[in-house]
């Protein structure tokens, strides 16, 4: 197996899902299964390529959505995560009630959502908030924590405020983990603003999901699910970028 | 089982002190007291005859670890008590140019901590020290984590060092020789509860050769606290 180890990171995942695809291509090709029921890999890149004109409209409400939403769920768990690495009762009170709301289904909260908010873009940006402040709250507070005790404690021997041993340290020292929530509700942002617009509404992927869906129209809703894959990477990717900016010191320990 | 018991010593201007002891008796806890950031339960800190026990900001203290933000450029981290003490990158930066040359990390003041040998980063980590700018500097163990030929070089360069700027400086180490090596006293304390064993005075010469540790009078020493150490 030692040879494995030489091959890039990312070459074995992606020869995994090729043969995948090719096994797929062949199962359709072969008539085993049926067009209507499985449309092949090929089938739904053709139809992919074929609906976006079409369905800019719907992507773009989409996009939308998850950004207004990841933006938003940054800053609060941002300013939460802060306010309760700063006060220890906060910390307590509040960290149970945010594992509990991650016990509540989605699928059950998105059509209440629905009720309360209509059927704009408001409770699609609820839904988005609400999957991705889990994962950058949890992640930053641990970050946060993470600091070498020696390193709070040679600060507060050079009588640094509170403050300055936030800025100086405790921030810079949690970024890391800071980007691991961030891609994690990155790739999340994407299916959230989806789940929310299956409940209905006038626009996005969603919305057009479910009316492929009901025209059975599969390989059109496997052509949103690419979309929706694409997209999600995308952020993931754009979120990785950020990091390898804002955080040069990663760079020079490679 | 308490850490420390009836410990008393003193230090000088321009004195260089060292504590040596086994691992675990206490000499950082030693030192953190006299930095204000553990609690002192009994006996007191006195800095120019004015009583500090507990406060912060009366000592320059470095730790055995360097603890560089790894984040910062070495001459960020180095004017890190500046900008502390609310001055801008700019004023601080130009302040510790002067001694980038004799900490020995010219050419490498804008590289990060994890491109730097840990010889260096040890320099930087002092330089931040020195920049704290008070009369008394805590070095605790600062060459524990380097190669015995790089902590051969560090000792002599720091007594280069200390030479210049004159400093007061209280040091922990559990190596004989390099307490001979840089000290002007010695104290010797016991297993925890940490106790004062003894009191050594050094009286080798200043400057002082790296080959001073191969004399006799050198030597005569090392065998003396050796045999008091166990
Ligand atoms: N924060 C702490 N709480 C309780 N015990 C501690 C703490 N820090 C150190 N000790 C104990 O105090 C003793 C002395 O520690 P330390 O001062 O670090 O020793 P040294 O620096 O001489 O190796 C050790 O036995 C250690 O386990
Ligand atoms: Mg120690």
């Amino acid at each position: 197996m030692r040879k494995w180890e030489n091959i890039g990171d990312k070459t074995i995942p992606l020869l995994f899902i090729f043969i995948i695809l090719v096994f797929w291509q062949l199962i359709v090709d072969g008539g085993i299964i049926a067009r209507y029921i499985l449309p092949s890999p090929y089938d739904v890149v053709v139809v992919c390529i074929k609906i976006i004109p079409d369905i800019k409209e719907h992507i773009w409400t989409t996009l939308q959505e998850a950004l207004i939403g990841l933006v938003v769920a940054i800053a609060l768990s941002v300013i939460l995560a802060v306010l309760m690495d700063n006060f220890t009762l906060l910390k307590k009170a509040i960290q149970p009630l945010l594992v509990v709301s991650q016990t509540i289904p989605v699928m059950v909260l998105a059509p209440l959502f629905a009720m309360w908010f209509g059927f704009d873009m408001l409770p699609k940006i609820m839904v988005v908030i609400l999957v991705c402040f889990f994962p950058i709250v949890v992640n930053l507070l641990e970050g946060l924590n993470s600091l070498d005790q020696d390193l709070l404690n040679l600060m507060k021997s050079m009588k640094a405020s509170r403050w300055h041993i936030f800025s100086l340290a405790k921030f810079p020292a949690s970024l890391g983990s800071f980007f691991s929530g961030l891609k994690i509700a990155a790739t999340y942002s994407i299916i959230g603003a989806v789940i929310g617009e299956w409940m209905g509404g006038k626009s996005g992927l969603g919305v057009y999901m479910t009316r492929v869906r009901q025209s059975f129209a599969l390989d059109k809703v496997f052509a949103s699910i690419l979309i929706i894959i694409v997209l999600s990477l995308l952020l993931f990717e754009i979120i990785e970028l950020i990091q390898y900016l804002a955080m040069p010191w990663r760079r020079a320990i490679k | 089982m308490p850490i420390i018991e009836d410990v008393s010593f003193y230090l000088d201007q321009n004195e260089f002190v060292t504590l040596i002891g086994p691992s675990g008796c206490g000499k950082s806890t030693i030192f953190n007291m006299i930095a204000g950031i553990v609690p002192v339960e009994e006996g007191k800190v006195f800095i120019d005859g004015r009583d500090c026990t507990g406060e912060v900001g009366q000592v320059s203290y470095m730790y055995q670890k360097d603890l560089l933000l790894p984040w910062k450029k070495v001459i960020d981290n180095t004017i890190l008590p500046l900008i502390i003490k609310g001055e801008s990158v700019r004023e601080a930066r130009k302040k510790v140019i002067p001694y980038l040359k004799l900490f020995g990390l010219e050419g490498f003041e804008y590289k990060y901590p994890f491109q730097l040998s840990g010889g260096m980063r040890q320099r930087a980590a002092l330089l931040r020290t020195y920049m704290f700018s008070k009369d008394i500097v805590l070095l605790d163990e600062p060459f524990g984590g380097l190669d015995a030929i790089t902590r051969s070089k560090m000792q002599s360069w720091l007594l280069e060092v200390i030479e210049k700027v004159k400093a007061s400086v209280l040091f922990v180490t559990h190596d004989i020789e390099e307490a001979i090596y840089l000290s002007d006293r010695i104290y010797v304390l016991t297993e925890r509860p940490a106790r004062i064993k003894e009191e050594v005075a050094i009286h080798l010469p200043r400057p002082r050769e790296r080959e001073i540790v191969t004399t006799t009078q050198f030597n005569r020493i090392k065998r003396h606290i050796l045999l008091n150490l166990s």
